[in-house]
């Protein structure tokens, strides 16, 4: 396995509309990759098709060697591939301790079964317990998670995502939307569980992609017009008339 | 919590199924309750799809009909060939049914939840219902099919001849079932019709198919409503159409969102009323499906949780020892409540005598006891005087409710947890 994540030439139209145009991209196993580019350029779009909430129109994803396009949410979740989301999208009338268990519960391989009580199955327990002790959560254990603050709200939909213990994250704009100081914590947060995993994030804070992100790859109008180190990304002439020098202002 | 805490519900609830045919004797009452303890297992066999997985089906009574006319078939066959099959075994074989007619409608009608699936649910419903208007063969007609459960192998020498009989048999499998459903909310599957019903497109993400679980739990509570169904067989010894049509399902929803959708034990309370209330209500009045439907208005909009959902608004109240408090306040708005309700009633009763009742049998009447003419104006200016009086009393004395409840939820606060 030489890529944990690689997509060719994938192209995705909403009617006349073409919204990804031939996006090329290998994300190695253990990277943390981190997709920018301005507003409306498809980075959310792009993290749809590859997490199976959209269909592609052409081209080819693959995961860990193996084609993953056409296949449902679910069924890419299931082989270790999962995503948050930018818009919070958590269970809100569920406990916290339920949101993190319904996300555990596949991945260690109860499925549907309606013939064994969960409360005592004690690996999804402690795998549950693990999680919102990671997330710092555990202490919010009993609370509706509707009720909790956005930026715990945020860590859930974090917890949730890594739940399943995919080998592959997706982070969609995990830091949108938190003050400075939330913001500092999420980057903790990210970094601590996502280690030793691949990551792909979409995130517009600068100072978070450059802190975190081994390589960057910049999105426009739905192309990569540059994938690099954060270093090279920097001084990348067409990433700053694109992309950077419009965010200096 | 202790393993006997746990156990605590089940035992009293065991109990007050064996014991109630000896507090409530005559023969109608323990009709009733043989009805109550089946609709209990209708009920909450509806509410796996409505408060479990958020599914509102329109259809209900199409699994608990075809339940119970496969089980009168079943009965007259084991009859007419003398096989030895008791009737305590009959409840599988409508379960059986339930379930097979759940996977073939759920198949198609669990692709979508919301809006779609009630309209599948319906549209099926209504297939069904006119269907077996068709095949008289199977379905009897309008004089339906009958079966005579006497007619059974004795059962350790019981033939459930008599009402308490069968009553126990209801009982027990009453207790089974709920047992079993209560159970299958504490599985993974369980917990994951939650999460579905909650958000369906995330837990897509998190590995579980939405529509698998629907499936699922459609075709479970086609199993439990065919039990359901197969228990009424054997209780009425009839099934006619009326039991698999839209009245019917229209009943179960009636029964499990007063009773509540979002608590276990709400379709459990809801069952029983309701059961309750068909039996007894419409022997006084002619007017009591008006009464359901005036029910069911004012639980969607003074209560959504139903009565159960009302009672757990209450329990942190009865945890932080204030919920004494809120009686001087409900007390004082009990009064202009049912003076209002009386009112109410008044005026639909005399509605009901002028409209449909006076043109046969006069003007005179009576309601709660009371002499009273159609034709004089005295006893609608009463009803109208009763009802606004009733209403504008309570106007004015709710706001006492709220304060009491802010009161006693800020001294409960208060408390150390």
């Amino acid at each position: 396995m030489t890529t944990a994540l690689s997509l060719q030439n994938v192209t995705k139209s909403f009617g006349a509309m073409e919204i990804i145009r031939g996006v090329t991209l290998d994300v190695p196993p253990g990277e943390r990759h981190a997709v920018i580019g301005p507003n409306g350029a498809g980075k959310s779009t792009l993290f749809n098709l590859i997490s199976g909430r959209f269909g592609i129109s052409s081209g080819s994803i693959r995961f860990e060697d193996q084609e993953i396009s056409g296949l449902t949410p679910y069924e890419i979740n299931r082989r270790g591939l999962s995503r948050s989301f930018q818009v919070t999208n958590i269970f809100p009338r569920l406990s916290v301790y339920e949101n993190i268990r319904c996300a555990v519960l596949w991945s260690l391989g109860y499925k549907y079964s309606f013939w064994r009580g969960v409360d005592g199955l004690v690996d999804a327990r402690e795998r549950s317990e693990d999680i919102m002790e990671r997330i710092g959560l555990a202490a919010r254990r009993r609370d509706q998670a509707g009720v909790l603050t956005y930026a715990e709200q945020r860590a859930l939909e974090i917890g949730i995502t890594i739940a399943g213990g995919a080998r592959v994250i997706l982070l969609d704009e995990p830091m949108a939307g938190m003050s400075r100081s939330e913001t500092e914590h999420a980057v903790a947060l990210v970094r601590k569980v996502t280690e030793g995993k691949t990551l792909l994030m979409v995130e517009h804070d600068m100072g978070v992609v450059f802190g975190i992100a081994d390589r960057i790859s910049v999105l426009v109008y739905g192309k990569i017009i540059a994938s690099d180190t954060p270093q090279r990304i920097r001084e990348n002439a067409a990433v700053k008339e694109a992309y950077l020098g419009e965010a200096a202002h | 919590m202790s393993a006997l805490a746990k156990l605590t519900p089940w035992i009293v609830f065991a109990i007050l199924l064996a014991i109630a045919p000896y507090i409530f004797t005559s023969g109608t009452s323990r009709t009733m309750l043989s009805i109550m303890a089946l609709s209990i297992v209708f009920a909450l066999s509806y509410n796996m799809l409505l408060g479990q997985t958020g599914l509102l089906s329109f259809g209900h009574a199409v699994y608990y009909g075809l339940g119970g006319f496969v089980a009168i078939h079943v009965m007259n066959t084991i009859i007419r060939n003398k096989y030895a099959i008791p009737l305590p075994v009959i409840p599988i074989i409508g379960g059986a049914a339930g379930l097979f007619f759940g996977v073939i409608f759920g198949s198609v009608s669990t692709r979508r939840a919301g809006t779609t699936f009630s309209m599948i649910s319906l549209g099926l419903g209504e297939l069904v219902a006119s269907s077996a208007l068709i095949l008289r063969t199977f379905f009897g007609g309008e004089e339906g099919i009958t079966a005579n459960r006497a007619r059974l192998a004795p059962f350790f020498g019981y033939k459930f001849g008599s009402q308490i009989e069968v009553y126990y048999l209801i009982a027990c499998w009453c207790l089974v079932c709920v047992v079993a459903m209560y159970a299958i909310t504490r599985t993974p599957f369980g917990r994951m019709c939650n999460a579905v019903r909650e958000n369906p497109e995330r837990a897509e993400f998190v590995g579980y198919s939405a529509r698998m679980v629907r499936f699922i739990a459609f075709s479970l509570a086609g199993l439990f409503a065919g039990i359901a169904g197969a228990l009424a067989a054997l209780n009425f010894e009839i099934m006619n159409t009326q039991s698999i049509g839209a009245v019917q399902s229209g009943l179960v929803l009636l029964m499990t969102f007063v009773g509540g959708a979002g608590v276990f034990i709400g379709p459990i309370i809801g069952a029983v009323l309701v059961a309750y209330l068909q039996v007894t209500l419409s022997d006084i009045t002619g007017a009591w499906q008006l009464y359901f439907g005036l029910l069911f208005i004012v639980v969607v909009m003074y209560s959504p949780g139903g009565i159960a959902g009302w009672l757990a608004l209450h329990e942190p109240l009865y945890r932080g020892r204030q919920l004494t408090k809120l009686v001087p306040a409900y007390a004082m708005n009990a009064v202009p409540l049912i003076v209002m309700i009386a009112g109410g009633i008044l005026l639909i009763e005399l509605a009901y005598w002028a409209l449909v009742k006076s043109e046969t049998e006069g003007p005179e009447t009576s309601v709660f006891r009371i002499a009273m003419n159609t034709n004089s104006v005295w006893p609608w200016i009463a009803a109208v005087i009763l009802f606004l009086g009733g209403a504008f009393a309570l106007r004015r004395t709710w706001p006492r409710v709220q304060d009491a409840w802010g009161s006693a939820l800020a001294r409960v606060r208060e408390q150390p947890a």
